[in-house]
């Protein structure tokens, strides 16, 4: 398989990182240290959930977009979005007011990316069968936990389904309907409006798949903001004919449950990145009855509580509720002309094989890493083990295993470093020198404004 | 490296914490992921065993770079036939035991399919003591 470097999409402000340990005890790979006075992410092991992002109270870190000016070359420009976006808005908005202040920012078309879902579905389903020993057969929907997958239980790789995602569905569906009304494919420009920095990553840098489809990202967020700038409440263009593939089943799709439902009874949703972990470590150990399918979501209400969603997940999830039932389950258009013609994009849905990327071991040397362990061990009966986190790492444990990698010193520990001040063998002087070496000049400096998480509008 | 858990009889909720903490460190030594797979459902059944039909039992647990032993010893009811024990479906679990979705008369079996080395030690109303060696 061809890999690409990984590209993560989250990055922090150095200007605005304020040093806390928020985003540090968040992340649930262990990816973040704090040095300097600032966080940095471990490109190894973050997986792009967003979770520190959601617990920084500065609001320095940020995920990277594609500047939409690079949208006007195109002739057709195409704004692609999966359904939960329209969850967003306030219902008094139409989805006709919607499509129309979209197409009024600059788009001359508009997807809802799980249009035909029913070819995306057969398809998973057709693999399903096909690799009946990969039992539970994991979907590769989210991108987060596909690559926790791959970093933290590699064993379970083989269980994912190789799969492409919606957007991609969206994607060739749109080129498809596009080049039947006489466009030419670089003639197509499309974009990708994500929920989640997670999928920002799995655009620019696809697992199991070469290269990506979508010309640019752009955060959800983002595009919410803009749309309601220019939206209008009182009537507009019918739009309808965008939406005629769309079903009840693809709406549903990115919320939790929305592809367990499809996979029969012996299939289970799981939201949450914590939950996700919780569930996979038993998996691994084979402590679970027997599943078949497994829809994993490293949000928590799936899709409805991506990083970059606007408004409250749970509203989010009524009002797809509500809209689905608006439309027909996805068998009912089985017949319809986009199905008929969809072999071509059966085939385009078909991902590689997904690798495992092991990113825990202490050395790639197995008797080294056997000493590092013992010297870890050793070194962990002198940490305090309240996991405080000034040392810049997210526990005790964690502090350990970068002393042994020469990533961190015994002076880090801020508990050591009393005892040893108490006992003569380090100077006062010495010791304050190393903290602020850890967490910059500015922890000791008098500032109202920096004044804590709690302080901060949280 | 040596390590010790300690395992309570009758306590399901705690077990699978011993082999969860071994799987963790494997992971760190860069283990093949099917071999900790193998290791990690020979430790847990082991551990089930003894939550499910002793008092209280020991994991021994010792790790060098190319193999794992483990040692589980019990002190509880013992296995009065350990060859028919080993035999798939052959279960002594109390019923109490079997609705909690324990005693299906696979453990040792399937410890003896997840391991390369297998001895089993038993004397009726003292105690068990498993042996496991699986090499990397």
């Amino acid at each position: 398989m061809v890999t690409a470097k990984t590209y993560h999409a989250l990055t922090v402000d150095e200007k605005k990182c304020i040093g806390c340990i928020h985003c540090m005890k968040a992340c649930p790979t262990e990816a973040i240290r704090v040095v300097g006075g600032l966080a940095e992410i471990s490109k190894e092991r973050c997986v792009d959930c967003g979770h520190c992002m959601r617990a920084c109270p500065a609001k320095a870190i940020y995920v990277e977009q594609d500047d939409l000016k690079i949208a006007k070359t195109f002739k057709y420009r195409v704004a692609l979005f999966p359904a939960v976006m329209i969850g967003q808005f306030p219902e008094k908005y139409t989805e006709n007011q919607i499509y129309a202040a979209l197409l009024k920012i600059g788009f001359t078309h508009a997807f809802e990316v799980e249009q035909p879902i029913g070819i995306l579905k057969e398809s998973m389903k057709q693999y399903c069968k096909t690799s009946p020993n990969n039992k539970p057969h994991i979907s590769s929907f989210c991108p987060a936990i596909v690559r926790l997958i791959q970093i933290r239980y590699p064993s379970l790789t083989e269980n994912l389904i190789q799969r492409k995602s919606p957007h991609d569905l969206g994607a060739h569906f749109a080129i498809n309907e596009l080049k039947k009304q006489g466009a030419k494919e670089d003639e197509i420009g499309l974009f990708y409006i994500t929920p989640c920095n997670a999928k920002i990553s799995s655009v620019k840098s696809p697992v199991g798949e070469k290269e990506s489809i979508a010309d640019g990202i752009i955060n959800m967020n983002d595009l919410y903001n803009r749309v309601m700038q220019v939206i209008n409440d009182k009537g507009a263009e019918d739009t309808s004919h965008l939406r005629e593939n769309l079903s009840r089943d693809g709406i549903l799709w990115s919320l939790t449950r929305g592809e367990s439902i499809h996979f029969g009874e012996r299939s289970m949703a799981i939201d949450g990145i914590h939950n996700v972990i919780k569930f996979l470590e038993r998996l691994e150990n084979e402590e679970v009855p027997e599943i078949d399918f497994l829809e994993l979501r490293a949000c928590d209400q799936s899709c409805a509580g991506g990083i970059l969603m606007t408004g409250n997940r749970f509203l989010t999830v009524t009002r797809l509720e509500r809209r689905a039932k608006r439309y027909p389950q996805a068998w009912k258009l089985k017949d319809s002309e986009a199905i008929k013609g969809s072999k071509e994009i059966k085939q385009k849905l078909i991902a590689d094989k997904i690798i495992p990327k092991p990113a825990f071991s202490l050395d790639k040397d197995r008797v080294r890493a056997l000493e590092k362990m013992n010297r870890a061990q050793r070194i962990i009966c002198f940490l305090p083990g309240v996991d405080c986190g000034a040392c810049g790492a997210p526990n005790c444990q964690a502090l350990a295993e970068d002393m042994v990698n020469g990533k961190a010193k015994m002076s880090d520990c801020v508990f050591l470093q009393q005892m040893w001040e108490d006992e003569g063998k380090i100077s006062t002087t010495k010791a304050f020198r190393n903290v602020e070496k850890k967490w910059g000049e500015k922890r000791f400096q008098a500032d109202c404004n920096k004044r804590g998480k709690r302080n901060e509008g949280f | 490296m040596n390590l010790e858990f300690h395992i309570e009889g009758g306590n399901f909720s705690r077990a699978g914490h011993a082999s969860s903490e071994i799987k963790k460190m494997l992971k760190q030594l860069g283990v093949d992921s099917r071999c900790i797979k193998n290791i990690v459902i020979a430790m847990y059944e082991a551990e089930v065993n003894v939550v499910a039909h002793a008092f209280e039992g020991l994991i021994q647990v010792h790790i060098e770079s190319d193999k794992i032993t483990t040692v589980i010893s019990d002190k509880g009811p013992g296995i009065a036939d350990v060859d028919l024990a080993m035999q798939e479906g052959y279960s002594t679990a109390s019923k109490k035991v079997r609705e909690m979705g324990f005693g299906a008369g696979m453990g040792l079996p399937n410890i003896k399919k997840n391991t390369d080395e297998l001895t089993i030690e038993s004397t009726v109303n003292k105690g068990t003591t498993v042996k496991m060696v699986n090499h990397f």
